[in-house]
């Protein structure tokens, strides 16, 4: 396979398995029909649920009747906020720790499609019939569905809450008056709102799960999450019973994107349906649920500034945002971050001086905020910094690659101090772009452009080189719920040299079960076809705080390095007891224990192991296992250089993507194939998100893209071809150097497309469209340009 | 009028050929084939839309017609032969489909690949020999989040030539006495 020669990594010519492009060992299971999905899941007796759902964003709750709904046959039971309150289980505390949430709407509903009761039945489809007959009387208020008119005060959505407003934060970061005294001084100052727009992660497979108590009262709990611990934690937390009581089963996972972390409240109702029924239920909620009521994301209005020199150099960046967060305050974000990274906004450049600041505001949406395929708003803050530089470019005429050049962090000077306070750990911003350019042939198509210009054609060139903050988190500054964000791994090798890892993270199709066993074989020298990975069962798994924010690679990747050389220290013992010598004078050279100096004496891992259990000799502690809790220090900042190339047809407003490249570098690949698909894919959901994929609200609060017929997801004809790369700049801190890289592709790719519709857009003078840029929307831009041009 | 008005629950026996097996289950006469199969045992299989749109419940019906088993009434499938990602091999005997999907990483979290994988079966039935072209609008009723179907493409190449090659060798093999099989070994 190519692939293997194409990879670039920093282990060494030694290396067993580390920056080999095995193929997954998951991969059989899912090919033949044989992955075991939460849907799949069916017990004795087990019940179904459907909820119902309010058809108003705001609504005040007159009364509910249940009784049709009940007198369908095989209705076991119908629940209501009402019931909920009695028993105590009416609210829910969202990960963010600002706020808290209805789990069925009490008095009040504050969404459309928020849940405003639950109805069990012994078929899916009795419980779907029985659900359309909860007859619920609803006396519809006005809603506030911008962010803008929510920050009024006029109508306060929240009366749960005693401070009357609808703003839920501030937050701020940098130098505020240092920044706003060197925009003042600045030669030149170009500033624009940018909208990042609402959208939806929408795996493939929805949310759900079934909830179980056994005869023993111990609550058993198959769920689609990334964060299995967490959410056993928090279940305990909202329902009281008792942790260990509760056995949180994450099975496979069929795609998350930051839409599978939050706990949502489906979950607690199928919880309460199996306690009250005393028999399983499940819940697998429909797309429409799941577009509508489950963690969206984005929704940033950002007004960013950029002050700079003639030359192009930058003076001072502020970044002001109005965030719009729904109905309640579900963003997922690490509690003392609640703008998540999004202070990365400074992107890869020396800004002097900068300031971010951030409003968030309740309206009459669904809640949530999720970080999709990003790392806590990263995407957000990339898009506008990307933009930004772009916009920068067009004003001061200059070509937006030696603009970036002229301002990039210098590979000397990291680890670098941004001015909103992160420390880069490496890299080479110049040395990436560099390669991205020859490798598309940047001047080739610069000259193609002109040329087509001169014919009145749209061709585009967009770049973005973005910097990535991932590997959340460093207890100091990272947690959920109060829980720092640190994760763990447990390596037990058996006597005949296999074993078994687990970790605190869940794979949602990243591959866990392939790279976490080259890591641990690469350290102790074992066949990785030998290494059986487990992850999600609470009850066998280390706590961990799950798989999210690209943070399983810097985080549980470096655990599992480190718990790894714990292993190897212990069998270093072992070794000395088999090779007759002190364990100081036994070296570990090319993945084998030799005396020091003598090849000839040595034995392999697989020989130790057998001893460990056999013959570990006088005073070594016999069996071969570790298990440690790393807590990062420092997070990891990945980055590329993207380019795009399209052709915008003026006629019609439709764009076509000729070509993109990625230069992707997040340090010490492991898998090269896993790290390509993991880029080709992301790059498939930021190209989504800059044509496609929104969740519009109309006026009236109507969620307009409730299903796949409205929200549109890039089929394999949309789909651009992918070109891409890498460079490698290891991570300092990290163990084996790795970073991370699941979002990169989809924090960097959205400003490259934009950037490029908007460098082809340049001779007519538009400076900025908000996404996604549909055909239309790009149509009447240019229609409204050259009406512009017209009336001069 | 209500939903228990209008809606026919009496449940009744429907017999299915699938994988070569019958399978006789109780229905609805609004139960969907997908769920029936999934009722059944058969969870490969999967439900990710409700809308048709996305393509992880497609079915083959009698050999070579791809099926959305999620816009179908089971009742409907009565008298045909149908094939699911049961049908098609096994982890230790994969399919050439199968066997390209993992040689190219042409799946990630697995969910879509079922159903993908059933396309592309029927495409290549009726198409032995794909441009990229031709495979990207034959798949395209078939989402996936998370590959980028790059890689999927590449996958159902792989798996053209070698089931070309495969039917070209079965072709040959039919020329010479079925006896020369082992001794030509």
């Amino acid at each position: 396979m190519s692939i293997e020669t194409d990879a670039t990594n920093n282990a060494g010519p030694q290396t067993l398995t580390m920056g080999k492009g095995m193929k997954r060992k998951e991969d059989p299971r899912f090919l033949t029909g044989n992955g075991n999905y939460v849907d799949d899941m069916r017990l004795p007796g087990m019940l179904y649920m459907a909820i119902v759902h309010s058809p108003y964003p705001h609504a005040n709750i007159k009364s509910i009747d249940k009784e049709a709904a009940l007198a369908v046959p095989g209705v076991k039971a119908v629940i209501t906020g009402e019931d909920l309150v009695a028993a105590s289980l009416a609210w829910l505390p969202t990960f963010h720790g600002f706020d808290k949430q209805m789990v069925l709407a009490v008095g009040k509903v504050l969404f459309q499609h928020q849940e405003v009761a639950a109805v069990f039945a012994e078929t899916r489809e009795a419980a779907r019939d029985a659900a359309e007959l909860v007859d619920v009387d609803y006396e519809p208020l006005d809603p506030v569905i911008s962010p803008f008119d929510s920050m009024k005060d006029e109508v306060i959505l929240r009366d749960d809450r005693e401070d009357r407003t609808n703003h839920i934060y501030h937050w701020d970061s940098g130098d505020r008056d240092g920044t706003q005294a060197a925009l003042d001084d600045s030669e030149v100052v170009v500033t624009e709102r940018i909208y990042a727009p609402r959208c939806h992660p929408a795996p493939l497979e929805p949310c759900g799960c079934v909830a179980q108590f056994d005869a023993m009262g111990r609550l058993h709990f198959w769920v689609t999450s990334q964060a299995p611990h967490v959410y056993r934690t928090a279940i305990s937390l909202v329902t009281g019973i008792p942790e260990d009581k509760i056995r949180v089963i994450s099975p496979d996972i069929g795609g998350g994107f930051g839409n599978k972390v939050p706990v949502y409240p489906g979950y607690v109702c199928a919880i309460v349906g199996a306690l009250i029924l005393k028999t399983p239920v499940k819940w697998i909620e429909t797309r429409t649920e799941n577009l509508t009521t489950t963690g969206f994301a984005r929704d940033y209005h950002m007004d960013v500034t950029i002050g700079a020199k003639k030359d192009g150099t930058v003076t001072a960046l502020k970044v002001k945002t109005v965030a719009d967060h729904g109905a309640f305050d579900a963003a997922a974000d690490p509690s003392k971050y609640p703008a998540g990274m999004f202070g990365v906004v400074t992107g890869s450049y020396q800004f002097p001086v900068a300031f971010a600041e951030l409003d968030a505001y309740f309206t009459n949406k669904a809640p949530g905020g999720v970080a999709y395929r990003c790392s806590f708003r990263v995407t957000e803050a990339s898009y506008a910094i990307e933009r930004g530089m772009d916009i920068l470019a067009q004003k001061l005429t200059m070509d937006p690659a030696e603009l970036r050049r002229k301002n990039f962090v210098r590979k000397d000077q990291f680890p670098y101090d941004s001015a909103l306070g992160f420390t880069y750990d490496s890299g080479d911003y110049e040395g990436t772009m560099d390669k991205a350019l020859n490798q598309i042939g940047y001047a080739e198509l610069r000259r193609e452009q002109a040329e087509k210009r001169a014919r009145g054609e749209y061709m585009g060139i967009g770049i973005s080189t973005f910097t990535e903050v991932v590997g959340a988190g460093p207890s100091k500054h990272f947690d959920i719920l109060g829980i720092k964000m640190f994760d763990s791994a447990e390596i037990r090798i058996h006597p005949t040299g296999t074993g078994i890892i687990r970790t605190g993270t869940k794979s949602q199709g990243q591959g866990h079960e392939t790279t976490w066993a080259q890591i641990v074989a690469e350290e102790l020298g074992l066949d990785p076809q030998n290494l059986l990975v487990e992850e999600g069962d609470t009850d066998t798994a280390p706590y961990g705080l799950g798989t999210y924010a690209s943070r399983s690679t810097p985080v549980a990747g470096a655990a599992l390095a480190l718990a790894a050389r714990r292993v190897r220290e212990k069998a270093r013992k072992v070794a000395a007891h088999l090779l007759e010598a002190a364990p100081e004078d036994i070296e570990w050279v090319e993945h084998r224990f030799q005396v020091m100096g003598v090849p000839s004496r040595s034995v392999t891992m697989k020989e130790v192991a057998f001893a460990a259990y056999t013959n570990p000799g006088e005073g070594n502690e016999p069996g071969l296992e570790a298990s440690l809790y790393y807590d990062p220090p420092n997070m990891t900042f990945p980055h590329g250089a993207y380019i795009a190339v399209v052709d915008v047809d003026a006629e019609t407003g439709e764009v076509k993507v000729r070509r993109f490249l990625a230069i992707d570098d997040c340090g010490t690949v492991i898998n090269p194939m896993i790290v390509e698909g993991q880029v080709h894919g992301g790059l498939t959901e930021g190209f989504a998100i800059a044509f496609m994929q929104e969740i519009p609200y109309d006026e009236q609060g109507n969620n307009m893209a409730p299903n796949f017929m409205e929200y549109l997801i890039p089929t394999s004809v949309e789909a651009p071809v992918w070109e891409t790369g890498s460079t490698v700049t290891p991570s300092p801190h990290h163990p084996i150097g790795a970073k991370g890289v699941g979002e990169s592709p989809n924090v960097g790719s959205p400003a490259a497309f934009v950037n490029a519709v908007m460098d082809a857009l340049a001779p007519l003078g538009v400076t900025h469209i908000d996404m996604p840029l549909t055909r239309e929307k790009v149509w009447r831009a240019i229609r409204n340009a050259e009406a512009a041009a017209a009336s001069d | 009028m209500t939903a228990t008005e209008t809606t026919d629950t009496t449940l009744r026996t429907v017999t299915l050929n699938v994988n070569g097996q019958t399978i006789r289950q109780e229905v609805e006469s609004r139960t969907l084939l997908a769920y029936a199969l999934r009722d059944a045992g058969l969870k490969g299989t999967h439900v990710g839309c409700d809308t048709s749109s996305c393509g992880c419940c497609v079915v083959l019906l009698d050999g070579d017609t791809p099926a959305k088993s999620c816009t179908m009434f089971a009742v409907q499938a009565e008298g045909h032969q149908i094939t699911t990602v049961e049908g098609l091999g096994s982890p230790g005997d994969l399919h050439p489909l199968q066997q390209a999907f993992w040689d190219q990483h042409g799946l990630q979290c697995g969910y879509c690949t079922p159903g993908m994988l059933m396309t592309a079966k029927a495409m290549l039935e009726h198409n032995p020999d794909p441009t990229d072209q031709e495979v990207r609008e034959f798949l395209s009723g078939n989402l996936c989040r998370c590959t980028g179907y790059n890689n999927i493409v590449k996958a159902v190449q792989q798996a053209a030539r070698v089931m070309r090659d495969e039917a070209q060798a079965q072709a040959l093999a039919g020329m010479v006495p079925s006896t020369a099989e082992g001794g030509a070994q």
